[in-house]
């Protein structure tokens, strides 16, 4: 019950993932050339419609880039015949494309209910005090992390789930934070 | 299995049997397993004698609502010259709920020969499983399974070398609850913002791409090649209780709670044994308090309910619930009921569309009065306007998601209504230890 006392955790007003970060003026490289092209044109024979493709165009320009930025969705717009306005529609509505660019390990700590009563808040404190992080949503100085909240990762039985980046750690304590992120490049 | 534990003697393992064996995961250990012999039967069959074989087995769906799979499936009209499609909902997000991401983990060609079955018995030629986006090793290991089926000629133009056309596509999602509402989730695959749509017309009249659809939870589709196997009969004789349930079903269990994880027993097993016999109990010196037996959207019992509850669809509305998703959410005596439901408000409030007024506002005003309360700032009236918001967001709205959020409220209040109180008169949580200097 250690942490219990130390008040509520919740993201500050300004930090929407990342949003302090920098790179939203850097030069734009198109991401759909060679093996991306050939990839999303296999799956566009997927689908009856080009725009059923939009998720899975997006997660590639993420995959690419770290987040999405507008002229990725102005590229991804033109390629499935939609119009940019309509992407960052659909962008804004997902949770887990980045619209800004965000630490170099992206971490998510579940905090939901059942991981609550299981001390997932000590977790995430862990991460926000050895990342120096600090807040949710905030960057670290050096850019190397952000550690936000998430609800939940649908691996309850197995508190506190944690993603980094696309890795999935289980049965998280506060005590196996240092040594997750010494292992971290 | 009680994976991550060895199995308990009392599981009936059917879609767990091979849960931590890695060998099940490749196709030739699929194979060696028995995989695909249902398939290759399916393809043999009439799309209307498939249907009838799952009516008969009394199969419901396992995604939360409990559909009797069999008449889903007969809305569809194979032959109308319309495409059909079969949706996989493997959104799983439901607070307490983690077994879909273990069918998908350890068996993925049980899901793709229980998506193929599915897909030529509506008359569909494709088949979609959408994955929460979070869920990267089982989205991994879907993938990998797919291409070993197209490669074996298992899917694809000529299924089986039987002529007939069976594709099987993952999709990902990219982090959204409300996406594993079934129309949601449509919207979502068709590459747009996922808002449920207003019902009717219903998928199967107008569903994915506007075409026939039928959407079926993880689960359901993993149980259908075994019902296929082993028959009807095999299937509704492994009901201890009511004929309206059979088969078995997997229940994912979190928690303060001694061994959590997925454990898959018959329907109509008692709750009380399965809490402290094939999970251990509770923690050391600890006793239980609330349960949640059927994802974070089901009314909490009490201990008292639940021990005296039947594990099935009838025997947990007998006991003031529902079995919904069947993750079973447990907390102790160490728990503060005016926090927990705190939270669950703001996960709600955080997922809701926010299509509909009564759900957009009414979960953040929800979080934010609950929040107040456990701070100690709330006052008695809070509880009376809690009730009638929660009345407001009730059976009003586009999707449930909206009832979901009322629904741990209202049986919270009404049950553990002196712990609300308690934090309102002391102006504290009076679970909270004091303040450390
Ligand atoms: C807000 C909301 C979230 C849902 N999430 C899921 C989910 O993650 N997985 C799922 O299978 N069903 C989910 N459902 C239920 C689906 O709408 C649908 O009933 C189910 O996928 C049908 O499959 P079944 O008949 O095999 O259960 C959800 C429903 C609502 C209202
Ligand atoms: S009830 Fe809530 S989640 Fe469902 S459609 Fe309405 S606003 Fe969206
Ligand atoms: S509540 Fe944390 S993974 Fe489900």
């Amino acid at each position: 019950m250690s942490g219990r006392e130390e008040g509520a955790l919740h993201a500050p007003a300004h930090a929407s993932h990342g949003v302090r970060g920098h790179g939203h003026d850097q030069p734009y490289t198109p991401v759909f050339a060679g093996e991306r092209r050939r990839q999303l044109d296999e799956l566009l024979t997927r689908y009856p419609t080009k725009m059923a493709a939009l998720l899975p165009a997006l997660w590639m320009v993420q995959e690419t880039h770290g987040w999405v930025s507008e002229p990725a969705m102005a590229e991804v717009a033109e390629l499935l015949e939609l119009t940019p306005a309509y992407v960052k529609g659909v962008v804004t509505f997902y949770t887990m494309y980045h619209q800004h660019p965000v630490g170099r390990h992206f971490i998510q700590v579940c905090t939901t209910s059942p991981c609550g009563a299981c001390g997932a808040e000590d977790v995430a404190r862990a991460f926000l005090k050895h990342t120096g992080c600090g807040e949710l949503g905030v960057t670290s100085a050096d850019g190397k992390f952000t550690v936000i909240e998430v609800e939940c990762l649908g691996a309850c039985g197995f508190a506190t789930p944690v993603m980094i980046n696309d890795e999935f750690l289980e049965s998280v304590a506060p005590e196996s934070v240092p040594q997750i992120l010494a292992s971290l490049k | 299995m009680g994976y991550p534990h060895k199995s308990h003697p009392r599981e009936t393992t059917v879609l767990s049997k091979h849960f931590g064996d890695p060998e099940a995961r490749s196709l030739a250990g699929w194979r060696q397993r028995g995989g695909y012999r249902a398939l290759e039967q399916a393809l043999g069959m009439g799309p209307a004698d498939i249907v009838n074989v799952v009516k008969e087995s009394g199969l419901r769906g396992r995604g939360g609502a409990g559909f009797p799979t069999g008449m889903k499936w007969s809305f569809m009209k194979p032959g109308d010259g319309k495409p059909h499609y079969l949706c996989c909902n493997a959104d799983e997000s439901e607070p307490g709920t983690f077994k879909d991401r273990e069918i998908m983990r350890w068996t993925p060609h049980a899901l793709i020969e229980g998506c193929a079955i599915g897909a030529h018995a509506i008359g569909a030629e494709t088949a979609y499983i959408y994955i929460r986006g979070e869920f990267t090793e089982p989205i991994k290991v879907m993938e990998q399974a797919v291409q070993e089926a197209y490669r074996d000629g298992i899917l694809g133009k000529n299924a089986m070398g039987t002529g007939k056309r069976v594709d099987v596509h993952v999709h990902r999602g990219a982090g959204a609850y409300i996406c594993g509402e079934e129309t949601a989730l449509m919207n979502s695959l068709e590459g747009r913002r996922g808002n449920p749509r207003i019902k009717p017309p219903f998928p199967a009249v107008a569903g994915l791409f506007g075409q026939p659809t039928t959407i079926n939870n993880v689960e359901t589709l993993a149980a259908v090649p075994h019902i296929l196997t082993n028959g009807a009969e095999w299937y509704t004789g492994m009901s201890l209780s009511s004929p309206k349930s059979t088969g078995t079903k997997l229940f994912s269990v979190c928690g303060n709670i001694r061994k959590p994880g997925n454990y898959e027993i018959v329907m109509g097993f008692p709750f009380k044994d399965f809490l402290y016999d094939l999970c251990g109990g509770p923690l050391p010196g600890r006793r239980f308090k609330a349960i949640i037996p059927g994802g974070s959207s089901v009314p909490i019992q009490t201990l008292e309910e639940a021990e005296a509850t039947m594990m099935d669809y009838e025997g947990f509305v007998a006991q003031g619930t529902m079995l919904g998703s069947g993750g079973v959410i447990v907390f102790d005596d160490s728990q503060c009921m005016v926090k927990q439901i705190a939270r669950l408000s703001r996960f709600y409030a955080h997922e809701s569309c926010a299509q509909c007024t009564q759900c957009r506002e009414g979960t953040a005003w929800t979080t934010r009065i609950l929040e107040r309360i456990e701070v100690g700032e709330g006052t008695m009236e809070d509880l009376d306007t809690l009730l009638d918001i929660a009345e407001n967001m009730t059976g009003k709205t586009i999707c449930v998601l909206s009832d979901s959020c009322a629904t741990p409220v209202v049986s919270g209040i009404q049950k553990w209504r002196h712990e609300f109180e308690a934090h309102i008169t002391q102006k504290r949580c009076p679970m909270r230890t004091a303040v450390a200097a």
